[in-house]
């Protein structure tokens, strides 16, 4: 091999080690600070309730979303803790009971959020309704996606 | 070793067989807007919406994969100092460009009805933005620099550095909440998707890389005829 390439290539393998150490640094930090929302059990874990807005994301557990005039309350879960919502506003359509859901608030209590925005999140799976049904009345839905 | 790789034998190819590529994409494209427009059947969850999702993610994988291939242009062009590689690298990065604007821009019509917003800030949408960013510095970096030897050397630098943000893109729904959904199409699991609207996709992914195809095969002959009167000067 040619000794121009040699030298080029030990110089850019140092940088791109260099660049990865110094990268693994700033992911570390970016995974604690960067995070986008929290389960309501990592809410739990945490030691001193945040003051600002917080973000918080799981399910909308069945049968507990109501509608009081234009006020909604619903309870977000994870299967192992939950957080009543309380929300006014216009909710997205694909924010249903059962489905994964992103509420941006403020929290008056650790287990009480006044949200002032709701995302809807919905998961990785697409296929035809025909499909959802037939899944849904043999029982493999469940088998499958767990809900 | 590069032999393959000289400036004439591509802009042959691209007089020869340019012609056919374009019937085969336009057929192509036409087909599959059919298919993924009126003939797959809509999600159960969201409907029509979904049909978004023929456009938005080829798109989004071709984003990915031309800032990778024009990384390892790149890598090869501040190693080997191969020229062709350096043209290659410059005339594939406003493909890419346009696919990750296309992303981005569908991306948001689609959040808008299915989350209920068109920007948040989370890892996905986040990282995405940041490879138009480094897209954006690399076109940038030929039209601000003058002299050509440093222009080839910066933008190579650049876009190598930018490479280090393609895993955190891939893998951004995994490693962080994010409102975006996780990967439907897996390389080593089965999709999560039904085959009815799996086809459609794939229809269209191979339609808009045929439509890379073409853009790259013009750009590279515009570029090499481009470099040969630059350095006639």
């Amino acid at each position: 091999m040619n000794i121009h390439i040699k030298k080029r290539l030990y110089v850019l393998l140092v940088s791109v080690v260099t660049f990865l150490i110094v990268g693994k640094f700033i992911y570390d930090s970016l995974v604690k600070s960067s995070i986008y929302f929290f389960s309501p059990t990592e809410l739990r874990n945490i030691t001193e309730i945040p003051n600002g807005k917080i973000r918080i994301g799981g399910m909308v557990k069945k049968g507990t979303l109501k509608k009081i005039s234009n006020k909604y309350t619903f309870v977000i879960t994870d299967y192992e803790n939950e957080i009543t919502v309380n929300y006014m506003g216009i909710k997205p359509n694909l924010f249903v009971e059962g489905q994964g859901a992103v509420v941006e608030g403020k929290l008056e209590t650790r287990i009480n959020l006044t949200a002032s925005k709701i995302l809807a999140k919905h998961d990785e799976n697409y296929m035809p309704k025909e499909v959802a049904d037939a899944l849904k009345s043999t029982g493999d839905w469940k088998k499958k996606y767990g809900k | 070793m590069f032999s393959i790789f000289n400036t004439k034998s591509f802009k042959d190819f691209h007089d020869h067989y340019i012609f056919w590529i374009k019937i085969f994409f336009l057929s192509l494209v036409i087909f599959g807007l059919i298919v993924s427009l009126f003939l797959s059947p809509s999600d159960y969850l969201q409907g029509d919406t979904v049909r978004i999702m023929y456009v938005h993610v080829p798109a989004s994988w071709l984003a990915l994969q031309t800032y990778a291939a024009m990384s390892v242009c790149c890598f090869v062009t501040l190693i080997f100092k191969i020229r062709i590689f350096t043209i290659i690298a410059k005339s594939i990065a406003p493909i890419g460009f346009t696919f990750s604007l296309i992303s981005l821009f569908t991306g948001s019509i689609w959040g808008q009805p299915t989350w209920g917003t068109f920007w948040t800030w989370d890892a996905r949408l986040t990282s995405m933005l940041i490879l138009v960013i480094f897209y954006i510095l690399y076109i940038l970096s030929w039209k601000v620099i003058s002299k050509f030897y440093l222009a080839e050397k910066l933008s190579s630098i650049i876009s190598l550095i930018g490479l280090a943000n393609l895993p955190v893109i891939k893998y951004s729904v995994d490693w962080w909440n994010t409102l975006h959904q996780p990967a439907t199409i897996k390389l080593m699991e089965s999709s999560t998707i039904h085959s009815s609207m799996l086809t459609p996709l794939i229809i269209m992914f191979i339609a808009f890389l045929s439509f890379a195809v073409i853009i790259f095969l013009i750009r590279f002959k515009l570029e090499s005829l481009n470099m040969k009167i630059n350095s006639n000067k």
